[in-house]
């Protein structure tokens, strides 16, 4: 493997975004991964999502686990601290981190054996708590760093490449999500580029723990017949729920929507989310309702994408911590020793 | 039936109780007493794994001369709990004292001759003056501290003062507890030889010294010590550091414009969550902590390489207690010594702090922040349950006004903006310590990728061998440079010298110094060497060189800290004797003394000097 430095040449003709940035400047190193794969393609909705939304680099800590997907933060965002931790145990770092600062961006980047196997315990923690953070996990259904070993989210009855049939039932880490009380949940595809970036813009204005379960085909070990993570199988079986559209103070609400076939969710620090309702009477704010719908499509052999539930009124771990608004990280000793007089007031109090 | 045992201010007391039955307060409010009365004690509660119903001990060391290690022995056996009776009985000193409940009659074969017997019919007295059987039971608790006091001379204003202060505003419940108090005080009087040998008296011995567990003061430290992320999971006996965090933080960290937190504590999903979280606040510019044992420890074993790899602060505080596995968690050991020395898979080596009581509990806990950052790599403050979960009289907290945290070498906006070269893993200083800078510092220069593989100087992945080295070669260098700042060895040398050496650490301490004193009463002098810290000062290996046999004294059953001298300072394993104390109970000031006095006799090791007379 080498690490070529990319040229940092700018076009003069690239667009800029309101931060005055190209999309250039939220790339990071050439990928490592093969050709084709799934993972890649998220690296390029995370890229144009960032820009989007005109987020400045270096204020977005990116961290992730350890397999083909954790891999994935060193290929975008080069001005931001990355930070590949171990197999399975992003979340409680990311947590960590994000208690010491809480005026970053988190990003978490896992794949479904860091999630889902070894770090299925952080996964439900980090969620359950409510940590501001996007959560992707890169879906392929397979162990993709160690060669091709099932996950625990691959379908029972799929076929590895050497032929062997999975017999365990599958993880659904969306519908999981529900269940633990997170409150953003989505899946998408790699394969949908529109629908993934915009989830993802979505998700990093949520001001709360967000979950993309991104299905994310491995070209080398999960993409032949008899795979339920294949670009075909999922090309053939997606059925999305909606299409979304993130509505900052900025822009204009444009509708252009036929009425009853949108739905608008303002979340709690002002950002829009309008949503053009694919599914007929899907509630987006119906966290039961979800769980339900997922399980239905799962029985039709479907796999449902879009935004699958979203809490508006959601709080962060700092919320129910009640921590300063100042992040801690930037307290010093006068905010932090309580001082020599307190200590003799302590000492008198244990005499 | 020998002499009675007869002392003023030294001597121990030991209390058999059954667990949950309200022992605990009234035993500390005895020990509280002793020490009101300027007399040095330190209590011991030695306890089960168990709420309710098994046996609990409490011992109290009565010592004037200071000594607050476990002593060995017992003079004074207040046995008030039936089942352990005939062990409790037979701990007793020969010529002690045994105080019991008397209401029902106990068959001589179950008593000893040896000892004074001290009956009152505690049961008794309680139905007589109660009739609600919990207050039986409270009260019976106080009616032998009365009973106690009046057979040991202990000061019942001061008793009393302690009740009032205990009850502060319940003038019910004081007068309830005082009448409890005159009433154990006056039967006593009236049926038992008042006083007995075992005498107390007033002094000045405690000087200002404070009294404090462990746990607390290591939390106090790290309150001190600017650490704002806690995370943990609860595991006996560490426990009370994340509470006793919490408690102080609520007392000293609130901001005060907006009510809001300069703090935040989670209760983790378990311990690799901990260290998880730990690491990545780290990461991220706070500073994080963990509280654990070792249980805890072995889960976190992956992480740690992380944090030595990748070079992030964590600090553990590692209560030990008895292993392997949930081996006997609530008594104490020194057995995490060689697991936290190098925890991890791969070449790791970890600094280690060994507090010796609560007060440098306190001082390492708020230092452990500053080496941590200083030296970018996880710090251990190693307590155990001995100094963790007792109460001890220790020297007050101190704190210099003018100290400043020691936040390591970060480069700010204003350095990376200068255009200064930034390589994460650059040794500009040549002491193996690199600079870092926090997520978020610069729009476009420091940002870097942390990853537990193999790098550059510039932080960028390689697997190139001679990269690889480069990076363990800093490292090794970086932990050098520990050995020049952790807190240094203390040594005490016998007044005229010894070919004789101990090295000891952390809890054994008080008993180490005990028994340096009972051996030179025998005529054998030792000099001392505590050891505060790994790596091992320079200081140490002098030590061992200039003593022709050095008893290391821990408590475990591997010589833990002396394989770790063996192998980091080279030294021939036949110059380090093991003195090995390893069943859950503190190591004894006792116990040393013989285990060396026997050494000495059978190896025919002259003693340098004669006994003093
Ligand atoms: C503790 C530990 N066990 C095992 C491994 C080996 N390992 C590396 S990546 C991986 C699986 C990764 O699968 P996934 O998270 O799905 O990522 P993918 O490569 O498929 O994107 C495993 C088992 C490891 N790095 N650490
Ligand atoms: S092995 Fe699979 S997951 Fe890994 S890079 Fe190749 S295609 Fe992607
Ligand atoms: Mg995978």
């Amino acid at each position: 493997m080498t690490f070529l430095p990319k040229p940092k040449l700018h076009h003069p003709e690239l667009p800029t975004n309101a931060i005055g940035l190209t999309r250039r400047d939220y790339e990071g190193a050439i990928s490592t991964l093969c050709a084709g794969c799934g993972h890649d393609s998220i690296s390029a909705a995370i890229i144009r999502a960032c820009f989007e939304l005109a987020l400045p680099p270096h204020r977005i800590a990116k961290l992730s686990g350890i397999g083909c997907s954790s891999k994935t933060p060193t290929y975008f965002l080069g001005q931001a601290h990355g930070f590949n931790s171990v197999h399975g145990r992003m979340p409680s770092v990311l947590t960590g981190a994000n208690l010491a600062n809480r005026d970053l961006i988190y990003l978490g980047v896992s794949g479904d054996g860091d999630s889902a196997s070894i770090g299925l315990g952080q996964f439900a923690h980090a969620l359950r708590r409510g940590v501001n953070m996007v959560y992707v996990v890169e879906n392929n259904g397979v162990y993709g760093l160690t060669k091709g070993q099932f996950s625990a989210t691959s379908d029972r009855g799929s076929k590895s490449k050497k032929g062997a049939v999975n017999a365990d039932s599958p993880i659904d880490l969306a519908g999981l999500a529900l269940e633990l009380g997170a409150s953003f949940v989505a899946r998408s595809f790699s394969g949908d580029r529109e629908q993934l970036v915009s989830l993802l813009k979505a998700a990093l204005l949520h001001p709360g723990a967000a979950i993309i379960d991104c299905i994310s085909p491995c070209v080398a070990f999960n993409n032949h017949a008899g795979s339920t993570k294949s670009y075909d199988y999922v090309r053939h079986h997606n059925e999305a729920v909606n299409r979304i559209e993130v509505i900052t103070g900025r822009e204009p609400i444009a509708v252009d929507y036929a009425p009853g076939t949108t739905v608008a969710v303002t979340q709690h620090d002002g950002t829009v989310l309008r949503l053009r309702k694919l599914a007929a009477d899907y509630d987006i704010e119906d966290r039961s309702a979800a769980i339900n719908f997922l399980e239905s499509r799962r029985r039709e052999g479907e796999i449902a994408t879009g935004l699958l539930y979203v809490e508006p009124g959601a709080e962060d771990l700092h919320t129910h911590l009640g921590t300063l608004e100042t992040p801690l990280n930037a307290l010093d000793e006068a905010a932090l020793c309580p001082g020599a007089d307190a200590l003799a007031a302590i000492n008198a109090a244990l005499r | 039936m020998p002499q009675p045992l007869a002392s003023v201010n030294d001597f121990v007391v030991k209390f058999a109780n059954v667990n949950g039955s309200g022992s605990a307060s009234a035993n500390r409010l005895f020990a509280r007493a002793i020490q009101r009365m300027g007399i040095p004690a330190t209590p011991r509660n030695i306890f089960p794994s168990n709420i309710q119903g098994l046996p609990t001990w409490y011992e109290v060391r009565v010592s004037e001369a200071g000594h607050l290690g476990a002593r060995g022995g017992v003079d004074l056996m207040v046995a008030m709990n039936p089942q352990t009776w005939d062990q409790d009985v037979a701990a007793i000193d020969a010529g002690g004292y045994l105080f019991f409940d008397s209401t029902r009659p106990i068959p001589r074969s179950r008593l000893r001759e040896d000892i004074t017997l001290l009956g009152l019919p505690l049961t008794e007295i309680c139905n007589r003056a109660y009739a609600d059987p919990r207050e039986r039971q409270l009260f019976k608790n106080i009616i032998y501290i009365g009973a106690l006091a009046a057979l040991l001379e202990l000061e019942i204003p001061v008793v009393e003062t302690l009740l009032a202060e205990q009850f502060k505003g319940k003038e019910k419940l004081i007068a309830a507890n005082l009448h409890a108090l005159h009433l154990g005080r006056d039967e006593a009087r009236a049926h038992l030889p008042c006083p007995i040998g075992l005498t107390l008296r007033r002094s000045d011995g405690v000087g200002d010294r404070i009294f404090i567990d462990g746990n607390s003061a290591a939390a106090l430290g790290a309150v001190y010590g600017g650490a704002t992320v806690a995370a943990w999971y609860p595991i006996t006996p560490s426990t009370s550091v994340a509470e006793a965090f919490e408690r102080y933080c609520r007392r000293t960290r609130i901001d005060p414009a907006t009510g809001k937190n300069r703090f935040a504590i989670v209760q983790a999903e378990d311990e690799l969550a901990a260290i998880g979280m730990v690491i990545g606040a780290a990461w991220n510019g706070a500073r994080a902590f963990t509280a654990t044992s070792g249980p805890g420890i072995s889960l976190m074993q992956e992480f740690l390489g992380l944090a030595y790899f990748a070079e992030i602060p964590a600090v553990i505080f590692d209560v030990q207690r008895g292993g392997p596995s949930t081996g006997m968690p609530t008594r104490t050991q020194q057995a995490d010594v060689l697991l936290c020395a190098y925890a991890s898979h791969g070449d790791t080596k970890h600094v280690l702090l060994f507090p010796q009581d609560p007060a440098e509990s306190f001082a390492f806990g708020a230092t452990a922040f500053d080496l941590a950052e200083r030296l970018q790599t996880p710090v251990f403050v190693m307590l155990d349950l001995d100094i963790g979960m007792n109460e001890r009289l220790c020297a007050p907290f101190a704190w210099d006004p003018a100290r400043r945290y020691d936040r390591g070498k970060v480069m700010g906006f204003d350095e990376l903006e200068s255009g200064r070269d930034f390589g994460r893993y650059l040794d500009l200083d040549e002491d193996g310590i690199p600079w870092r800078t926090y997520p978020g510092a610069h729009p476009t220069r420091g940002a870097f990728f942390t990853r537990g593989s193999s790098k550059d100087r510039y932080a960028r992945y390689t697997e190139a061998g001679a990269a690889y080295a480069d990076n363990m070669q800093r490292l090794a260098l970086k932990f050098e440079t520990a050995r020049g700042l952790v807190p240094r060895p203390l040594r005490h040398d016998a007044p005229e010298g010894s070919r004789l050496g101990v090295i000891y650490y952390g809890s054994t301490s008080p008993a180490m110094d005990e028994a340096a004193d009972l051996l030179a009463a025998r005529g054998t002098a030792v000099d001392r060497l505590r050891i505060r810290a790994f790596p091992f000062h320079d200081d140490v290996v002098a030590f061992i060189r200039e003593h022709e046999t050095v008893f290391v004294v821990e408590q475990n059953r591997d010589a833990q800290l002396r394989s770790l001298l063996l192998i980091e300072a080279e030294i021939d394993p036949a110059r380090l004797k093991r003195v090995l104390h390893y069943d859950g109970t503190p190591i004894t000031a006792r116990f040393i003394a013989e285990a060396i006095a026997e050494h000495v006799a059978l190896s025919r090791i002259a003693p340098l000097r004669k006994a003093t007379p």
